[in-house]
């Protein structure tokens, strides 16, 4: 059970600026520590995609990235995250780390307040002082939801479909502006119609957004991510399973030569 | 698409505005003031009665909880008959209500009836906790009592040899109001057994039907063994309410201090003294009635602990 | 254990069973009467004590019930209860007014910031409390105010009905904040709302309408409550012209003239009795309806 540090170094992605980097990240909830010397930086205005078997902290890793996980008691952590070079765990309040760094849920979870009062809800809470109206058609047209809902804003944000609801989180995740947009498995719960309308949904906000993204589907990272993260979990001595970085590269090359044997058995789907 | 209005990309993250953090932090004190009030209350209510109750602690002591009498003229003062007649009042009111609201409760959560009709049914047992506690002592006295006229002298006259019949039926006293007592805390064992008894898991009664036994030994030998604890618990809550309850016993009990074991006669509670009393009732004889009202606390605190107790138990175990 | 012995034993228990049902299904019969009646017996009550209320009360219902004072002893059929209406109204209100905001707050502080032991314990008493005898609650606001203000008053009644109120307020409202998602929380923390503008604009706007419905139950409860308002605000045969007074409640004057031998006062206490009844079923019936529309 030795492959662990040597393995996890990251191919240094220079070509673009870093947004979003850990560094021998160690998280732990009580004394379960759920993932271990996790480095990577993440690139601006890329899709990053992590993929990984189940509990292999993937949600974990990408809950540090704004602070999520302070809700969680028995969470802390050792090593740093860092955001433009900023610890976002040193003196940075949670709150406004989430202003800059939303976040996409797997499970679609609108307000139950109409869909005007969910996009409007991040620019009162801010307090941000531009025209309301204004920015909900923006942050709908830009989730490609407001051909759909434009005649019925004051519906209440719940009744929509699966798949509307999802890009109504988008779009509220987006209308307050952030550097980067976390989602961890936003398909998983759609029908693949609504999934691939997200896809290039995805896609066209990278453009502007720095995108993470969770997914347990390789077609979907192939299609979508530039680069690709492949996580792997593992027993440690004490019988648990605590999850690392196996590989993360371009995915192209995660997909046609990764480096590691693990990444080739896991994207081929013989993982075991 | 303009980018114009795009955050600050790169730039360090400021501190959070003072009012927001200021929002947070007093709101976050202010629930947290007001969820230790609410414990407060309950010492408050226990601290407040116990000093009220000093003078008549120190003067009568201990003894005034088997002391018999109640005399203002002469300010003696006894709790043993009020405390007494809570206990038998309420034990009564549950050897009636036990058989009675577990057997609704399994007639409702087994599928007897079409669904609809036990919903149907399940709200009107539930109903029967909504009426207010002075209608039910306002039927007692004009259609309980009279009713059970014939029923008294019949026990009386032929089975006067058993002291628990051994007076005459006046009316007010022991038997209508530990009636009373049992249809208003009928529907708190009936709801509670029955919540236990629906949330047993499937499998159980599957398991035990499986094997070949009918629906009533599954009952007996399965589903009730399980659910015992959470039965017991909603017994007990049941109990804490009958020992407290006032104003349908005080308008039943017949109000008599006097000691006495026939269910014919007048007796008093604790509660329904307090509640004939307070009002007229001169300095010590408040010293002593807040004495009585601290027995009072003490004794449903104690059950209603022990309840609590079990029914989170039973929770944590589901 | 080895195969047979298995064997063997669960042949037993089979027999053990096949025992028991012997009785071609009369065993069954018998408990399933038994069940059934007793469900009977226990609804028997309801019923009987509905029809009373209603068969003596309604008849009584005047105008004059509603706008006029009780009527002294002799008087038939006259007068009403207009001042116990307006006072337990007005005290129902003051605990309203007294528990809500109290409840509310504590059951935000247990569903939303508490962690580790502490909401447990507090949990715990509040059950406690609601375990309490109501009349005790009279006792207590006795000490603590009539005693202290000198006089019995509708301020003080209306805090015993408080005191009663805050611990189901506290329980549904806990309960009602739980059954919103915690989904819902994270979608407005994720977006870097406060914890004060997340519970303030999404959680308790989720949770209203079940809140609402615990409300109007505990209310409703307190509005047929008897036993504290006996010695905090008394009775009051006149019109209510100060808080600090006296003051008369509909489950007072039942309580009141249900025991007097006049006839005209015992018909205006069925009268109040259909009042408080219906107001108790009015409110349980509307809930039960209304939980059924409820957003989560
Ligand atoms: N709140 C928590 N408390 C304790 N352990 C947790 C908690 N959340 C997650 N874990 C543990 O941490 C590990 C990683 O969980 P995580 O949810 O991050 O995995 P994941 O990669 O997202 O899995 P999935 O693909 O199933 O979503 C798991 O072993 C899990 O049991
Ligand atoms: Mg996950």
């Amino acid at each position: 059970m030795e492959h662990t540090a040597q393995h996890t170094d990251v191919p240094a992605l220079r070509d673009t600026e870093t947004v979003i980097a850990t560094e021998q990240l160690n998280v732990y909830y009580g004394d379960f520590l759920a993932l271990r010397n996790v480095n990577m930086a993440i690139p601006e205005r890329k899709v990053t995609a992590l993929i990984g078997p189940s509990g292999c902290g993937k949600s974990t890793l990408i809950r540090c990235f704004n602070r999520l996980n302070d809700l969680i008691d028995s969470f802390h952590l050792d090593g740093r995250v860092t955001y433009y070079g900023q610890d976002l765990y040193q003196d940075v309040d949670a709150v406004q780390v989430r202003r800059r760094i939303g976040m996409v849920f797997q499970q679609p979870n609108p307000f139950p307040k109409s869909i005007y009062d969910n996009i409007a809800f991040g620019a009162r809470a801010t307090g941000l002082t531009t025209d309301l109206d204004e920015l909900v058609e923006r942050s709908l047209k830009r989730s490609a939801l407001w051909e759909e809902v434009k005649d019925k804003l004051k519906t209440n944000g719940l009744s929509l479909s699966g798949g509307q609801q999802q890009r109504l989180c988008i779009a509220r995740a987006i209308s307050t502006e952030p550097d980067v947009v976390l989602m961890d498995e936003p398909c998983s719960s759609l029908d693949p119609l609504s999934t691939l309308k997200i896809e290039s949904l995805i896609r066209e906000l990278a453009e502007e957004y720095t995108i993470i993204i969770v997914t347990h589907n390789m077609q979907q990272a192939a299609r979508m991510a530039d680069y690709t993260a492949f996580f792997n979990a593992e027993a440690t001595e004490d019988g648990k399973r605590s999850g690392y970085l196996v590989e993360f590269a371009p995915t192209r090359k995660i997909f046609d030569q990764p480096a590691q044997e693990a990444t080739r058995n896991y994207v081929n789907g013989q993982f075991g | 698409m303009t980018s114009s209005t795009s955050g600050p990309k790169g730039k360090p993250i400021e501190a959070r505005s003072q009012r927001s953090q200021w929002s947070d932090r007093s709101f976050t004190w202010l629930t947290r003031l007001m969820a230790f009030g609410v414990a407060a209350v309950l010492v408050f209510i226990g601290v407040q009665v116990a000093i009220d109750a000093m003078p008549a602690i120190r003067r009568y002591g201990l003894e005034f909880l088997v002391t018999s009498s109640w005399n203002p003229v002469d300010d003696a003062y006894g709790a043993l008959p009020v405390i007494y007649g809570t206990l038998v009042s309420s034990f009564i009111a549950l050897l009636l209500a036990v058989p009675i609201g577990v057997g609704t409760a399994l007639f409702l959560s087994e599928d007897f009836l079409p669904r609809p009709v036990r919903t149907v049914l399940s709200f009107m047992v539930e109903m029967l906790a909504a009426i207010p506690s002075v209608v039910y002592g306002i039927w007692g006295i004009f259609v309980l009592i009279p009713f059970l006229g014939p029923i008294g002298d019949w026990l009386h006259q032929n089975l006067g040899w058993i002291p628990l019949f051994g007076t005459a039926y006046l009316g007010p006293g022991m038997l209508p109001a530990a009636l009373v007592l049992t249809v208003m805390i009928l529907p708190i064992i009936t709801a509670i057994a029955r919540d236990s008894l629906i949330s047993l898991p499937p499998a159980l009664r599957q398991a035990a039907l499986g094997m070949g036994a009918t629906r009533w030994t599954a009952i007996f030998r399965v589903l009730i063994p399980a659910a015992f604890s959470g039965i017991v618990g909603g017994i007990m809550l049941a109990l804490g309410r009958a020992m407290g309850e006032t104003m349908a016993v005080t308008m039943l009990i017949g109000n008599s201090n006097d000691l006495n074991i026939s269910i014919l006669a007048p007796a008093n509670t604790v509660a329904s003294l307090l509640a004939n009393q307070f009002a007229e009732a001169g300095d010590l004889q408040i010293a002593a009635l807040m004495y009585a009202g601290l027995v009072l606390f003490g004794l449903t605190l104690v059950v209603n602990i022990l309840a609590e107790m079990i029914v989170q138990r039973v929770n944590v175990y589901k | 254990m080895t195969a047979t012995d298995y064997r063997t034993r669960a042949d037993r228990a089979r027999r053990a069973i096949a025992d028991q049902t012997s009785g071609p299904g009369y065993f069954d019969l018998f408990w399933t009467g038994v069940a059934g009646f007793f469900t009977l017996l226990a609804l028997i009550p309801l019923v009987l004590v509905l029809a009373y209320v209603v068969f003596r009360g309604f008849s009584r219902l005047n105008w004059a019930a509603f706008t006029q004072l009780p009527p002294p002893p002799l008087a038939p059929d006259q007068g009403g209860f207009a001042n116990a209406l307006i006072g337990t109204l007005i005290m129902v209100g003051i605990g309203a007014l007294v528990s809500v905001p109290f409840g509310v707050l504590a059951a935000v502080y247990l569903s939303e910031f508490s962690q580790g032991q502490v909401p447990r314990w507090i949990r715990f008493a509040t059950n406690v409390l609601s375990g309490v005898p109501s009349i005790l609650m009279g006792v207590f606001i006795y000490g603590l105010f009539v005693i202290t203000t000198g006089t019995y008053s509708a301020v003080a009644g209306g805090f015993a009905l408080g005191v009663l109120m805050l611990p189901i307020i506290v329980r549904t409202t806990d309960e009602s904040l739980q059954i919103v998602p915690k989904q819902v929380r994270w979608a407005a923390i994720g977006m870097g709302a406060s914890k004060f503008q997340t519970v303030l604009r999404v959680v308790l706007p989720a949770a209203l309408p079940a809140i609402a419905t615990g409300l109007t139950l505990a209310v409703a409860r307190a509005a047929g409550e008897t036993a504290p308002l006996l010695f905090t605000a008394l009775f009051s045969q006149y019109w209510l012209d100060s808080l600090l007074q006296p003051t008369a409640s509909l489950s007072v004057l039942v309580y009141n003239f249900a025991r007097v031998p006049y006839e005209g006062q015992q018909r205006l206490a069925w009268a109040a009795a259909l009042i408080l009844v219906g107001i108790v079923m009015l409110t349980s019936i509307l809930s039960r309806w209304a939980t059924r529309k409820q957003i989560y």
